[in-house]
């Protein structure tokens, strides 16, 4: 069923579909139209789940953590300032392995107050061993939430649902309705490795030491070391398992197929120009006016930031001349964090960027042979700074002609 | 309120293994060995980051026969409320939800979370075991901790502001039972956990329990310190169900026998209160003290006719 609503309805009914049994949450712009559906779906007695209206995000999430640990499917949700208050909890679910979803509908950060888009409330969480997926539509959210209970529960890793604050969540768009049927196809009932029970009593997420130590049946238990490997081991592994139940997904549905990375006339790209959310289909028409003009520029979507596809990347951009990053987030001191992801990704997969031949004769790269493309990083749309899509079009153009200065640039910068 | 539980009746089942980590003389080591029996086998324990968090073992043993999640600082309410949520959806709400920190996981660090519990009213018990300090980092002072008391971050002067009151703070809540119980009248305990499991909504004991290190005395004189707390007025053993205030165990008795011993007979032992006695002392932290309880008295009915300190 098609129906047109906008991106935080989307994901409340994706997470109605997904069957939350506990969802906690605090109230924060624009995440609230999503929970204020989900109560609304519950006291109508649409949806059987209990809703918990916590008193802070910190408890949003310790009620999750709790609810998760139990063995039951557990959901919320935040922005900016509310996931910056979880922080410690974010950390602890993935920790503890629970298969928490989290949609962060992105919003920045203060100070000073800023309720509108940009996404360095979701990037500033990118090392806490949560998985992270970016939707650029209604439709990559509704699905998204579906996927992401199926992929937190395959690995016992929680994920974050990322979308762009009011660009989805407050914009109206058609997007199709998972029927029921086929969700009970795709989707099986959550059966958790361990859940708190008198029965069979453990003591869960106790202290535990730096070394391997003995348990009571002789048998050596994992040290605080070999705990947090497996965490980072399983992320990386999170990476085969996204892309399977994508296609699980799509053999269900018959659309998605992109767990990763999202391409967009990449193929014959000799630039290729990378971001994650809405901005990457906003850049679909600049690639048109683009090509038009016989430059041959492709976008390349990142889906999963966390864990990072970087062998997916090199090998996206490997035939290309440069790559050029722009991201709603600033790694402060430094440049944009994808960006540095990015460049991380092709050191040593591809030729250093330096190593190759610029033959151009005026130092634009057009003339490049061998080694690997170069990356120059992009900052746009912080705190919802209109992105124009005729800004980004004069920036890649004057990229792609060489003439862009290095050093991280701030599109629509007005100083 | 059937009859009070005695020595003969309390069940023999332990749920706390002996040889704990837990120091020598610990308080809540005695709270905790009786409030597991009152809470019996089902039973899911939430629990802060605390001394408790040290006796019940480290990974991969447990010295605690139920099943207990550890949780952030901050969260214990919050990851109650969460459990039992998840229980409520399972069909599985028999099993009881207990809620165990510390007074800095409960009236400090904790508040918040505990407070928008009870403010919704989640069915689950909460216990504060208060031994009036950060006992488990190395003794500072916490919200619980007396005025005048000696602690790590505050070495010379002592505590400059008085107690928190949090049993009062919850009851304002509004909550159908709050309770202060003492690690020195575990049967007292005993009989108010009972009580509270079969009230609804969010239920909070506090229970006053001596630490041995932390206070500065020796680890024999726990129970002997305990009930000086209570027989000087110093801490009060009381119930307030659904709105009624009264007091019980060994307070109550304090209304029979209209005797109070002095404030002073309670700290005098405890290293941490040692710089109010030695000259030149500060006479004026003790009289506030005593002013305290005096207060505590006169506002239970106490004072009329009874001699304090006689």
């Amino acid at each position: 069923m098609h129906i047109i609503e906008n991106g935080n309805v989307a994901a409340a009914l994706g997470v109605k579909l997904a069957g939350a049994q506990v969802i906690a949450a605090y109230p924060i712009t624009p995440q609230t139209p999503l929970t204020e559906k989900l109560s609304e779906l519950i006291e109508a007695g649409e949806m059987q789940a209990q809703y918990v209206p916590v008193e802070s995000e910190h408890s949003a999430l310790a009620a999750c953590i709790a609810a998760s640990s139990t063995g039951a499917r557990a959901f919320t949700a935040t922005s900016a300032n509310g996931l910056l208050y979880m922080h410690e909890q974010i950390h602890w679910a993935a920790g503890a392995r629970l298969p928490i979803v989290m949609c962060v509908v992105n919003r920045a950060v203060g100070a000073p107050w800023c309720i509108w888009n940009d996404q360095q409330d979701s990037i500033s969480q990118r090392d806490t061993g949560w998985i992270q997926m970016y939707a650029c539509d209604h439709q990559q959210i509704i699905d998204g939430v579906l996927k992401a209970f199926s992929l937190a529960e395959a690995t016992s890793i929680p994920v974050m649902v990322c979308y762009d604050g009011f660009l989805l969540s407050h914009t109206y768009m058609p997007f199709v309705v998972p029927e029921e049927e086929k969700v009970a196809r795709f989707l099986k009932p959550f059966k958790p490795s361990y859940a708190l029970d008198p029965d069979n009593p453990a003591n869960l997420n106790t202290v535990t030491l730096p070394d391997i130590r003995m348990d009571v049946t002789g048998e050596m238990a994992h040290g605080y070391m070999e705990i947090r490997y497996l965490l980072q081991e399983d992320l990386r592994g999170a990476l085969t398992v996204a892309q399977r139940i994508e296609d699980e997904f799509k053999a269900v549905f018959g659309r998605g197929g992109d767990a990763l990375l999202e391409p967009y006339r990449c193929d014959d790209a000799e630039y290729v120009v990378v971001g994650m959310g809405s901005l990457t289909y906003q850049l679909r028409d600049v690639v048109e006016t683009l090509r038009g003009e016989g430059l041959k520029l492709g976008v390349l979507g990142v889906r999963l930031y966390r864990p990072f596809p970087d062998e997916a990347l090199a090998e996206a951009v490997r035939h290309t001349r440069g790559v050029f990053v722009i991201e709603k987030a600033v790694s402060y001191g430094y440049e944009g964090a994808l960006c540095s992801d990015v460049k991380a990704a092709l050191y040593g997969r591809l030729a250093d960027g330096n190593s190759g031949r610029d033959d151009s004769g005026d130092g634009s790269n057009r003339g490049r042979t061998g080694g690997a493309p170069f990356v120059r990083g992009l900052i746009a749309g912080i705190g919802g700074r209109d992105i124009r899509t005729a800004d980004l079009t004069d920036t890649l153009r004057t990229a792609m002609k060489g003439t862009l200065p290095d050093g991280p640039r701030w599109i629509g910068l007005k100083l | 309120m059937t009859a009070k539980t005695t020595i003969l009746t309390l069940p023999r089942e332990e749920h706390v293994h002996p040889g704990n980590r837990a120091c020598t003389g610990c308080g809540l080591s005695i709270a905790y060995r009786i409030g597991l029996k009152a809470l019996g086998p089902d039973t899911i324990l939430v629990v802060p980051p605390s001394c408790l968090t040290v006796l019940q073992g480290l990974f991969p043993v447990a010295s605690t026969k139920l099943p207990c999640l550890n949780v952030t600082f901050a969260s214990t309410a919050a990851a109650a409320t969460g459990v039992m949520e998840a229980l409520k959806a399972q069909g599985r709400d028999h099993i009881k939800v207990v809620g165990w920190a510390g007074d800095g996981g409960t009236a400090d660090i904790g508040i918040q979370a505990l407070s928008g519990a009870a403010e919704r009213g989640d069915d689950f018990l909460f216990m504060c075991y208060d031994n009036e300090g950060y006992m488990n980092t190395g003794v500072q002072r916490s919200g619980t901790t007396p005025q005048g008391a000696l602690t790590a971050n505050t070495p010379f002067k002592g505590k400059l502001q008085q107690k928190k009151d949090v049993p009062a703070i919850m009851a304002a809540h509004g909550i159908d039972y709050v309770a202060t119980a003492s690690a020195a009248y575990p049967l007292d305990l005993y009989d108010k956990i009972k009580k509270a499991l079969c009230l609804g909504g969010t239920k909070y004991i506090h229970i006053h329990t001596p630490c041995p290190p932390g206070w500065g005395f020796e680890p024999r004189y726990s129970v002997k310190l305990g009930r000086l707390a209570v027989e000087t007025g110093y801490y009060d053993l009381y119930e307030v169900e659904r709105g009624e205030f009264r007091l019980t165990g060994a307070s109550e008795k304090l209304l029979e026998k209209r005797q109070l011993v002095a404030v002073a007979e309670y700290l005098k032992p405890q290293t941490r209160f040692a710089h109010l006695f030695k000259p030149p002392g500060h006479p004026e932290i003790v009289a506030r003290l005593q002013q305290l309880a005096d207060r505590n008295i006169r506002r239970y009915g106490l004072l009329e006719e009874t001699e304090v300190g006689s």
